[in-house]
């Protein structure tokens, strides 16, 4: 797993995390009717932070990730994304979606629309681009994900890994200013997971502030600055990568690090 | 070669082999018959059966056909040409009845003079509905699509002219405001353009339509509806009852999945109410209780009354069919669309919908076949659609005793409209199949 990442030398010129929040989490709490799945959790997202969430399945990571552009409401505390509070307020959630690209284990595409008309949607519907301004900015981000010939095609005619670049442009086409990813590679095939992974460490190359939440633990040493490990609900360690993987403090990550890494 | 390979067990192939023609029994009419009449015993005995079944109703139902007698003013004389010509035992049909008869059953009781019209109308109507479902003509058609009611009932009531255009100016007063107080306010854009022009049409448009037809009398000879039958009955509740319960049915099915319980619960108990009484009462209740409702001396046409009863009943059903087909979204299409910014109404339309209907096609367009057949219904309440002419047709003293020609010649007819709306729905399918099976 880890070696897929280290045939390659990562640019670490654009990478600088800045003084400025891009995300503040404070005190928030989340149930799904009485089960409490998101406890008290407090976080601070600079801008240009690349921060890979890990922990077991059910541990409530990708309902943090999901919170963040409120596909999932919370009940308590506050999250603030670009200095904008998240409330009920409709107009707030979706300035702030526009502003937040997310990227789907399932890709999501639409599939009665091509792929570069599943670009082109939202930056025409919602960012009021005309149509041909739309149409190059499309093709300019599905050629650095490296599939321009496909933009006619529709997403059923595509091979998952290419799904998922395609979805990682489509997110792009509206210029986000930070990427959630939600287990980007986990229904994909071994062969597909490297193409994807390539495409989201050059995103991390140009300084975009990114949460993934992924078990691929090569992607998190090479271009990581944080790890955050969650359990029941909780943060139960954040480090650096090398301290995390290396030197890990709390018993429970000492676990789940060695069943993942060792086999 | 291939023996060498056979005894070695790491297995290496070096040469690949050429595809071969199959054999000649597995190919063409030959493979056909054994594969699909004769593959069994059982097979072979059905088959044989079948075809004794098929000589049977053919060798009765041929001869009737083909000697059918076209022209005669009556039964009586439909006999006597039979006798004279094929003589007293052989079987004819008699359709005469429906040459004699055909402007009757295709009009009611529509004047002789207007009979263009309702046939114009309907050359209107294919014209104004070809844009909407063939996506090959040019976009620009659709315009013309929207002037189109007015236009069929210009041609199929009459009357002034200026009645439908300032009908008309009313959807153009909340269209204006949608553009134009929208983008400034929504909410109040959107009930702005709902509340004007009802008011609109309830005080201003009569006053200014009576208004100008006394300065500038233009129009048609006006109809009345008792006068309208037939097919040209059928047809216009079917179209009308077609098109104005697909949106409806589409509302009721987003009113049914909305978070907002007073919506929601309206919309459930509307589907359920309706789709839980018999077409039938709600006909009767359009036509006889309605009027204990209403205040007295209101004359609500009766026609407009089974469209709208029509309308709802079937809104109903398509509210649960588009229900379907929104569950069988995965819930990742409206994730998909929400997390790019996209708001409620516009991932519906761009999203939802689009996936939503299509899955649903079959399930419409079977509702709307129903509907369509349904509309024989209003017999019952004394309107006179092609059943109602037969039992008139049948009643007159040149006719009376006749009925096989005429049944079979409304179940053609209502075949010709259901099967034509069937095979749209399979190339709407094959259109919109996006995926590699």
């Amino acid at each position: 797993m880890v070696d897929i990442i280290q045939e390659r030398e990562i640019d670490r010129s654009h990478m600088q995390v800045s003084d400025e929040v891009a995300i503040e989490i404070r005190n928030m709490n989340k149930w799904y009717g009485s089960f409490h799945v998101l406890r008290d959790i407090n976080l601070t997202v600079q801008r240009g932070e690349r921060i890979v969430i890990c922990g077991p399945s059910g541990s409530g990571k990708s309902t943090l990730i999901r919170c963040i552009n409120r596909l999932e409401e919370h009940q308590a505390g506050d999250i603030i994304v670009d200095g904008t509070e998240l409330s009920s307020d409709l107009k707030n959630i979706d300035k702030i979606r526009s502003e937040v690209g997310m990227c789907f284990q399932h890709f999501n595409l639409f599939p009665h629309l091509t792929i570069l008309e599943n670009c082109t949607l939202a930056p025409i519907w919602v960012r009021k681009t005309p149509k041909k301004e739309a149409e190059e900015i499309a093709m300019h981000f599905l050629e650095k994900v490296k599939i321009p010939d496909q933009a006619h095609k529709y997403p059923g005619m595509l091979s998952g890994g290419q799904q998922q670049r395609v979805a990682i442009a489509r997110s792009l086409c509206m210029k986000p200013r930070i990427m959630l990813f939600d287990e980007p590679t986990s229904a994909l095939d071994p062969e597909m997971i490297k193409e994807v992974l390539d495409t989201m460490i050059e995103l991390a190359e140009e300084g975009m502030t990114m949460l993934c939440v992924t078990h691929e633990m090569g992607f998190a040493q090479a271009v990581a600055n944080r790890v955050i490990f969650m359990d029941q609900g909780q943060i139960v360690e954040q480090n650096e990568p090398t301290e995390f993987f290396n030197n890990p403090q709390s018993e429970r990550t000492q676990l789940f690090l060695s069943q993942i890494i060792g086999h | 070669m291939s023996d060498t390979h056979a005894q070695t067990v790491p297995y290496v192939r070096d040469t690949m082999l050429p595809q071969q023609t199959p054999p000649v029994t597995e190919v063409g009419a030959i493979r056909w018959v054994r594969e699909n009449l004769f593959s069994s015993p059982m097979n072979a005995i059905l088959t044989i059966l079948s075809l004794f079944v098929i000589y049977w109703v053919v060798s009765h139902l041929g001869p009737w056909l083909v000697n059918g007698i076209w022209v005669a003013d009556s039964l009586t004389e439909c006999r006597e040409i039979r006798n004279a010509t094929l003589g007293e035992d052989a079987s004819a049909a008699c359709f005469a009845v429906i040459t004699e008869r055909w402007q009757q059953l295709m009009f009611g009781f529509y004047p002789n003079d207007a009979y263009w019209r309702p046939v114009l109308a309907l050359l209107v109507f294919f014209v104004g509905i070809a844009p909407v479902l063939f996506d090959t003509l040019p976009r620009k058609l659709l315009i013309g699509t929207l002037v189109t009611p007015f236009i069929m009932y210009m041609l199929l009531w009459g009357g002034s002219i200026w009645g439908p255009l300032v009908v008309g100016l009313g959807f153009g007063l909340g269209f204006a405001i949608i553009k134009y107080v929208s983008p400034v306010n929504s909410l109040l854009g959107t009930i702005g353009a709902i509340i004007l022009p009802i008011f609109f049409w309830l005080y201003a448009a009569g006053p200014i339509s009576s208004g100008i037809t006394s300065v500038l009398p233009i129009g048609l000879e006006f109809i009345p509806s008792k006068d309208f039958g037939g097919f040209t009955l059928s047809v216009i509740i079917g179209i009308a009852a077609i098109l104005l319960s697909l949106p409806l049915g589409i509302l009721l099915a987003l009113a049914r999945q909305s978070d907002l319980p007073i919506i929601k619960w309206s919309a459930v108990v509307f589907i359920e109410v309706i789709r839980g009484v018999p077409l039938i009462v709600w006909l009767f209740t359009a036509s006889l209780l309605l009027n204990y409702f209403l205040p007295p001396g209101t004359n609500f046409d009766l026609m407009l009354r089974v469209i709208i009863m029509v309308t709802l009943f079937s809104a109903a059903y398509i509210a649960e069919v588009v229900r379907g087909g929104l569950a069988a979204l995965p819930k990742g299409q409206y994730e998909g669309g929400d997390s790019l910014g996209l708001n409620y109404w516009q991932s519906m339309q761009l999203i939802i919908l689009p996936q939503a209907l299509k899955i649903s096609i079959p399930g419409i367009v079977n509702t709307f076949i129903g509907l369509f057949k349904d509309t024989t219904l209003v017999v019952f309440i004394g309107l006179f659609d092609p059943i109602g002419l037969a039992g008139a047709i049948r009643a007159s003293t040149e006719w009376n005793g006749i009925y096989w020609e005429l049944f079979l010649f409304i179940g053609v007819m209502f075949f010709i409209f259901c099967f034509s709306m069937g095979r749209y729905s399979l190339y709407l399918e094959k259109k919109l199949q996006r995926e590699h099976r």
